[in-house]
């Protein structure tokens, strides 16, 4: 409770509650965070999470193996319903993937201070979720084997995509955020890279950490530059949190089926993704706090601060699905309203309801404050979040095909268990990354977790002016 | 990979190619990754990997590696490949331009019944099937059966050798066991032989039994299919004392009463009654009048589906119907017992009858018993419709028999072990002879036992000598149409196989065993010509001849109009008749030939086991019929599964039949429209020997039908088993939910606002785009389909399934919702689900101006071309599928495994040689045939003109009996397609999403009776 201001800087929350555990020391933070890589012996749980997380990594290859040798008629899909998992499980991943961008890049421009424990692995979760999301769109292809058909190359026939297609589009959209992704997270590693390199005690450690840290020294000139690369980074990464789910909304919006064929989709993918991705960062932070002892670094104001999040973007998805029906009876579009009937009532009425109690109902619960800090509650609401945003991609993309325009043509669609090999097998190898990632790379930012402690504040500076860069201690 | 793994592969190789000597299959449904894996590995020069050592390739490896290259190649040189004569011509035959289709006439027959046809020939192989547009009864289009009897030309699983005892024979062989047979026979005048035929209309094959039987006396000669004409026959010999032709004519009828006839889907001549039929539907140009069809039937065929009246009944109660309408119209001596419910019906049906004397037309279908088909007569008779709308001829069957009569009493004479030899000519009666003859264990009584068929079936199982039969399309014969028209048959391509024609086996047992199939048929048409036209010989024979395999049928061989007297009395009063006596609701059975795979002949043929029943859109499987009411009644029902949904696989309750102490177990399918407290059974189904894609497809039906219920009976027992099955069909959903697909009107209706179409959904205007507008300065395509003509018969469907190289897919994958036509019948129901309204519509791609799946390929493998097609380019699909969810008329079909089978030999040549074959993971959809406007547009190019109207003809419209379909250019405001679309009916399907789609219907205008219609 050292520092009320800071906490009134970084959240609207009025409990105060700090964003670090009291005792710490900048060699403290240092070593805690470092011996999970360094010096502390795995832990047998990690081995054990690991070859379970690999054999569904398994799971995965045989699943895309089959899929390349037969096609795509492994899986359930079929015309009316020519998109399944595969599109389903693309979008929820990319929603996942919002997370981490939001909380690294939004919430740093808005100094939200209480961000940084968690932005080092919420933006791994966000790589990892993307890389996750893009093979779907690659294998749900019927020739996958052409995808690069997808990138405006030179060719010498001179045939170029069609760029009036969102899936176009898409290809753009996901490439960009995964590379902006992908430097943001490193730009944001190195100097803890070196710091690893500096402790490390084997020859592997030092010289990996060491390739990896690009040579950082800690001096002035690296801050500055470390710090001024960061911020246009974040400022890049901003409007693609936006940008991407926007765009992969257009894959339904563009289209003209009743159901995919809405205005207000953007915006109510955006907040879902932003939902969904903090049910994950959730889901992750919960288990990693409890295992590796972090409750200092990740505290009950972390926690509460993120159900917040989700409950204001659960309302504005909530607002969405209002809308939806709103507009499908005020329209007086008959297939529009079909649609809507066909949801509440239709074959798949389960989904429909299953997403209203999930994203809609259950998570009213957060307005709950004791229920907001107990990370049990939280874990459970997460995983139940998750899926009714998987059921809620599921809602769009099926259920819309499945009943179109002619009833003639009407079908439905599930899947086969090589859809579900595949989907579960992208999220073995979602775990299996983060295993890897918890353990060979500080899964808290060090230095910046360094800011938060009383002595990183550097006496006179102004509140007003807290900047994201105040204190920056060189590396140890 | 290292080379020793290398060495591993090729063992497994060998045996794999040690193993493919056995039978190739066609269509195997398991796919075959392992064999194309192989396959792959044997035409890459070298091993995969070979490319991928590209670092540190030292002298060993090299070697290594070498001498695996080499040893591939080795084996890929031990393959078996086929033996190919590469010799060209020295000497091109005239007509013979690589690359361009001759066209050549030949019939092809269905019950011994003759319909008229263009076969379409590449370089030497027939690849497609037309119908010929000279020939009486088809005019112009080809049945179902007929279109894919190519694929029964090739079907891989067809006889291939003569067998003795399972052992391969050659001919001579058989020549010598047939010249013994006819020794051994000579001295008891061959009272041991017996001759089992189906019915047989030709002229040179009766010329040659017959002389055969003069050499034996004794010897019988049997006619027996299990889709015969018995009753119509029994019915004429009731109505005038003898047995007759009948031919209806559709032009001239103004109302129809159809007693259970199916006219326009099958019995002889049904493709120029459809044509007829429907001409008399269409409303275009200044045509305002239409006949008036009521149907009187037990299970919702075409003909009832497109009737304006129709009412469901137990095929028992018919007879009393009939009697009935009779009454009504004032035929003497009528009995009438009838309930009251349809008096009102019935009255105004007669009084409808009476309105148009002379003018009107009573139909029985062949399903009815004699007294039926007598009273229909007496109908004609009575209405002055004798000599207008029907007419008589001879039979056209040279020996008309009683069927079922001649078959029991051949089973008694086998019993009885009168019979030595019997030959067994085509047909299959262990698999289809009435269940009370058990003929299959009768024939083991026979000392010898020859059969001639296109498969190993059931019957040659059976058998001492199975002798390959030669296709339609590879032999020699004549046979006669509906109205006794001959047509000579001649072969397209030489047989495949060592097939032999019924000429050349019934000439073996004769003098000149030695003669060809050509020879004999040819000698007996020059021996009818000289008797014909004393004097004239030779060379005018020569002209004769050519003129008639030109023509595809030889002039003026119609059977004369016959006079017939009405003679019929009815002194069968109802109450005599055991089957119309039950009153009480006891469950009748009801057999009916399927519509494509007919008596079960077709069985092999994926074509046709794939294309979907007309009403019940159910493919690969029969089902037990039922009404609604009854399903319920009984507690019976279905459960649309997840997989596929409506579109795909259904889960049906699974019922015992019992029948005349036999049973079957069937699934049952609950169709609107069915008549109450009946169960029908299509047959067909559940053949056991006739290839990899006919085996173990459906329930055999004939299991329970006996030689005295051959259509119908009562006292049916249905036991719920409690199983539940799996169906596969292509659309359960019939209701449009209040979506104008299908627009329809009355002919009332239509008269005071004949833009009714146009009335709840405009389109929305043409500049109402985002997109700059395209302009199509030289063609525009466009079709029309009058929705009046369309009676829902599939034809085009499996037309486009030829042309276009579609492949089957098998039932499972129907089940997944995966099959792959170009065009579906779309068949909804409206109204009340015991009697509904019923209306097809054909869906092909629209070809839409604005065309939703264009946008949104990322790969621009849709594309719009300058004559308005959306052009589909396989080789640049990636196969996203967003076109196809985009598609609102859902007509785009994937490729979501490799469902074409590249592998089998004997389909290669089937194939359309001027369209691509699609592999997997690619869209394909309907091109409009652009194969055909290019040839067409070529042709004019070359001579230096526009492409005239109607010059191109898609595959569907070729194929449609009703010529419901129109194509062209809708730019020509003279063309027919044009004139068409500027109907006031015309509307496009979907428009108001503003696809401003290229394919439009004529919308659907129904006749009922005003009387019937205030009731």
């Amino acid at each position: 409770m050292t520092k009320e201001d800071r906490s009134n800087v970084a959240s609207v929350d009025t409990t105060q509650m700090p964003v670090i555990g009291p005792g710490h020391s900048f060699a403290s933070v240092t070593d805690k965070i470092s011996s999970i890589v360094l010096t502390h012996r795995t832990p047998k749980g990690w081995f054990i999470g690991l070859a379970l997380s690999f054999s569904l990594v398994m799971i995965l290859s045989g699943a895309v193996g089959l899929l390349l040798v037969k096609g795509v008629g492994v899986w359930g899909i079929n015309i009316p319903v020519a998109w399944g998992f595969a599109i389903v499980n693309f979008v929820w991943w990319i929603g996942i993937g919002h997370a981490g961008t939001l909380i690294s890049a939004i919430l740093l421009l808005l100094n939200q201070r209480w961000r940084t424990s968690i932005n080092r692995f919420a933006e791994a979760m966000t790589l990892f979720a993307v890389m996750c999301a893009g093979m779907f769109p690659l294998l749900h292809l019927g020739r996958p084997w052409v995808f690069y058909w997808l990138f405006p190359y030179p060719n010498t026939m001179n045939v170029q995509p069609q760029f009036r297609s969102p899936l176009v589009w898409d290809v753009f959209a996901v490439s960009t955020y995964f590379m902006v992704s992908l430097l943001f997270w490193f730009v944001g590693l190195i100097p803890d890279l070196a710091t690893l390199r500096d402790r490390a005690r084997s020859l592997w450690g030092k010289v990996i950490y060491g390739a990896l840290a690009m040579g950082w020294r800690g001096s002035a000139r690296h801050w500055h530059r470390y710090e001024i690369a960061y911020l246009l980074l974040a400022g890049l990464a901003t409007p693609l949190v936006v940008s991407v789910h926007t765009v992969v909304s257009f894959d339904f919006t563009i289209a003209i089926l009743p159901g995919w064929h809405s205005t207000i989709f953007p915006p109510y993918f955006v907040a879902g993704a932003i939902f969904s991705g903090f049910a994950m960062v959730l889901t992750l932070a919960i288990p990693l706090r409890k295992f590796y002892g972090l409750e200092d670094f990740i505290t009950t104001r972390h926690l509460d601060n993120m159900a917040k999040v989700m409950l204001a973007t659960g309302l504005i998805v909530a607002y969405g699905y209002l809308m939806e029906f709103f507009m499908a009876w005020r329209s007086g579009n008959k297939f529009e309203w079909y649609m809507t009937m066909n949801r509440l009532r239709g074959p798949y009425w389960p989904v429909y309801w299953g997403v209203l109690l999930c994203n809609v109902a259950l998570p009213q619960l957060l307005w709950s404050r004791r229920l907001r800090r107990s990370a049990l509650a939280l874990f459970l609401l997460s995983l139940v979040i998750n899926t009714g945003m998987w059921l809620e991609r599921y809602l769009i993309v099926v259920v819309s095909l499945a009943r179109d325009f002619m009833p003639s043509a009407w079908g439905m669609y599930r899947g086969t268990v090589w859809d579900y090999a595949v989907f579960i097998g992208t999220l073995g190898f979602f775990v299996f990354m983060m295993f890897l990632f918890i353990r060979f790379l500080p899964a808290i930012s060090i230095f910046e977790m360094r800011t938060l402690l009383p002595e990183a504040e550097v006496k006179g500076e102004a509140k007003e002016g807290v900047k994201w860069k105040e204190g920056q201690p060189s590396t140890v | 990979m290292s080379v020793s793994d290398q060495k591993l592969d090729l063992a497994a190789v060998r045996q794999r190619l040690g193993a493919a000597r056995g039978k190739e299959y066609w269509r195997s449904l398991e796919e075959l990754a392992d064999t194309e894996g192989f396959r792959e590995l044997l035409h890459r020069e070298f091993p995969r990997q070979a490319s991928e050592w590209q670092d540190g390739i030292g002298r060993r490896r090299f070697l290594q590696l070498m001498s695996a290259s080499f040893a591939l190649a080795g084996l890929s040189a031990c393959t078996r490949q086929p033996t190919e004569q590469i010799v060209p011509y020295t000497h091109p035959p005239e007509a013979i331009v690589p690359g361009r289709p001759l066209f050549f006439a030949t019939a092809m027959m269905v019950g011994g019944i003759a319909e008229g046809l263009l076969v379409e020939s590449h370089e030497g192989r027939p690849t497609k099937i037309e119908g010929n547009p000279d020939h009486p009864a088809s005019l112009g289009a080809p049945s179902v059966a007929a279109q894919a009897s190519t694929l029964g030309l090739y079907d891989p699983d067809r006889s291939q050798t003569i067998t003795y005892l399972g052992d391969i024979r050659p001919w001579s062989a058989f020549l010598g066991e047939a010249q013994k047979v006819a020794a051994s026979q000579q001295a008891s005048k061959g009272a041991g032989l017996r001759l089992l035929t189906e019915t047989v209309t030709s002229p040179a094959l009766v010329n040659q039994i017959k002389m055969l039987l003069a050499q034996f006396p004794s010897a019988k000669w049997i006619q027996y299919e299990p889709v015969n004409r018995d009753n119509a026959r029994a019915g004429a010999m009731l109505a005038f004392g003898e047995d007759a032709g009948t031919i209806y004519h559709f032009d001239k009828a103004d109302v129809i009463l159809s007693l259970d006839a199916d006219f326009l889907d099958c019995g002889p001549g049904h493709l120029r009654y459809t044509r007829d039929f429907a001409a008399r539907r269409k409303l275009d140009g200044d045509r305002s009048e239409m006949n008036r069809l009521y149907v009187v039937e037990s299970s919702l065929s075409n003909t009832g589906a497109t009737a304006d009246h129709r009412l469901p009944m137990r095929p028992s109660r018919i007879e009393s119907f009939a009697r009935a309408i009779a009454a009504g119209i004032g035929v003497q001596g009528v009995k009438i017992e009838m309930e009251p419910s349809h008096s009102e019906w019935i009255a105004a049906l007669a009084r409808d009858l009476q309105q148009h004397r002379g003018r009107s037309l009573i139909i029985a279908g062949d399903y009815q018993p004699p007294i039926v088909h007598a009273l229909a007569h007496a109908m004609n008779h009575a209405l002055g419709n004798f000599g207008n709308t029907v007419t008589f001829t001879a039979p056209i069957e040279a020996e008309p028999t009683d069927q079922t009569a001649a078959l029991r009493e051949l089973a008694g004479e086998m019993e009885a072990g009168r019979v030595d030899t019997l030959v067994i000519i085509g047909g299959n009666p262990v698999y289809n002879a009435p269940a009370d003859l058990k003929f299959g264990e009768r024939m083991n009584k026979v000392k010898l036992r020859i059969h001639l068929g296109l498969h190993h079936d059931e019957t040659s199982d059976l058998c001492h000598w199975h002798i390959p039969e030669a296709h339609y399309l590879e032999a020699w014969s004549d046979a006669r149409a509906y109205d006794g028209t001959v047509s000579i048959i001649q072969p397209l391509i030489a047989p495949l196989y060592q097939g032999k024609s019924a000429h050349e086996l019934i000439a073996a047992f004769g003098n000149q065993s030695d003669k060809s199939g050509y020879e004999i048929v040819r000698d007996y048409w020059k021996s009818q010509r000289v008797s014909n036209t004393a004097g004239a010989a030779g060379g005018d024979f020569e002209q004769f001849w050519r003129k008639a395999l030109r023509d595809g049928f030889i002039e003026n061989t119609a059977l004369p109009a016959k006079q017939v007297t009405l003679k019929f009395a009815d002194n069968n009063p109802p109450a005599q008749n055991p089957q119309s006596a039950i009153r009480n609701p006891q469950l009748e059975i009801v057999f009916r030939p399927d519509p494509y795979i007919h008596d079960g002949r077709f069985a092999n043929n994926g074509w046709l086991q794939e294309l979907p029943r007309p009403i019940t859109k159910l493919t690969w499987d029969n089902a037990a019929l039922i009404s609604p009411a009854t399903a319920e009644r009984l507690g019976l029902a279905y459960e649309i599964s997840s997989r596929g949904g409506e579109h795909g696989q259904i889960f049906a309750d699974v019922v015992e039949l019992q029948f005349q102490g036999r049973a079957v177990r069937a699934p049952v399918w609950i169709m609107p429209g069915h008549a109450d407290d009946c169960v029908t059974v299509h047959l067909g189904f559940g053949r056991t020997r006739v290839g990899n894609t006919g085996n173990g497809a459906g329930f055999n039906a004939y299991t329970i039908r006996t030689s005295d219920a051959p259509w119908f009976g009562a006292g049916l027992n249905l036991r719920k088993t409690g199983e539940r099955y799996a169906l596969a069909t292509t659309q359960l959903h019939h209701n449009m939910e209040g979506r104008e697909l299908v627009r329809s009107a009355t002919l009332d209706e239509y008269r005071k606002q004949p833009n009714f179409a146009h009335e709840k959904e405009p389109a929305p205007a043409k500049d109402d785009t985002l997109y700059q507008n395209f302009e199509y300065p030289n063609y525009a395509w466009g079709m029309a389909i009058d929705l009046n003509a369309c009676t829902g018969c599939n034809a085009c469907v499996v037309a486009c399934q030829s042309e276009n190289n579609i492949p089957i897919v098998g039932k499972n994958e129907v089940m997944h919702g995966r099959e792959m036509h170009w065009i579906r019948i779309d068949r909804y129901h409206q109204g009340d689900p015991g009697n509904p309204n019923t209306f097809f519509q054909p869906v092909l791609c629209q070809q839409c101006e604005n065309a939703p799946c264009e946008e949104v390929c990322p790969v621009g493998a849709t594309a719009h071309s300058s004559e308005g097609l959306n052009d589909m380019v396989y080789n640049r699909c990636v196969g996203t599928r967003y076109c196809s969810n985009n598609c609102p008329y859902k007509v785009r079909r994937f490729n979501f495994l490799l469902f074409q089978d590249w592998e089998t030999p004997s389909l290669k040549p089937l194939r359309n040689p001027d369209v691509t074959v699609r592999s997997r993971g690619v869209m394909e959809k309907c091109s409009y045939c652009v194969q055909r406007i290019n040839a067409a547009k070529i042709q004019a190019e070359k001579e230096g003109r526009a492409v005239r109207d109607g010059e191109i003809v898609t595959a569907c419209q070729g194929a449609c009996p009703a010529e419901a379909i129109v194509f062209g250019n809708i730019n020509d405001k003279e063309s027919r397609v044009a004139k068409l679309k500027a109907e006031p009916r015309n509307y496009g399907l979907l428009a108001e999403l503003n696809t401003r789609p290229r394919t439009t219907y004529l919308a659907a205008v129904r006749n009922p009776n005003p009387e019937l219609e205030e009731a």
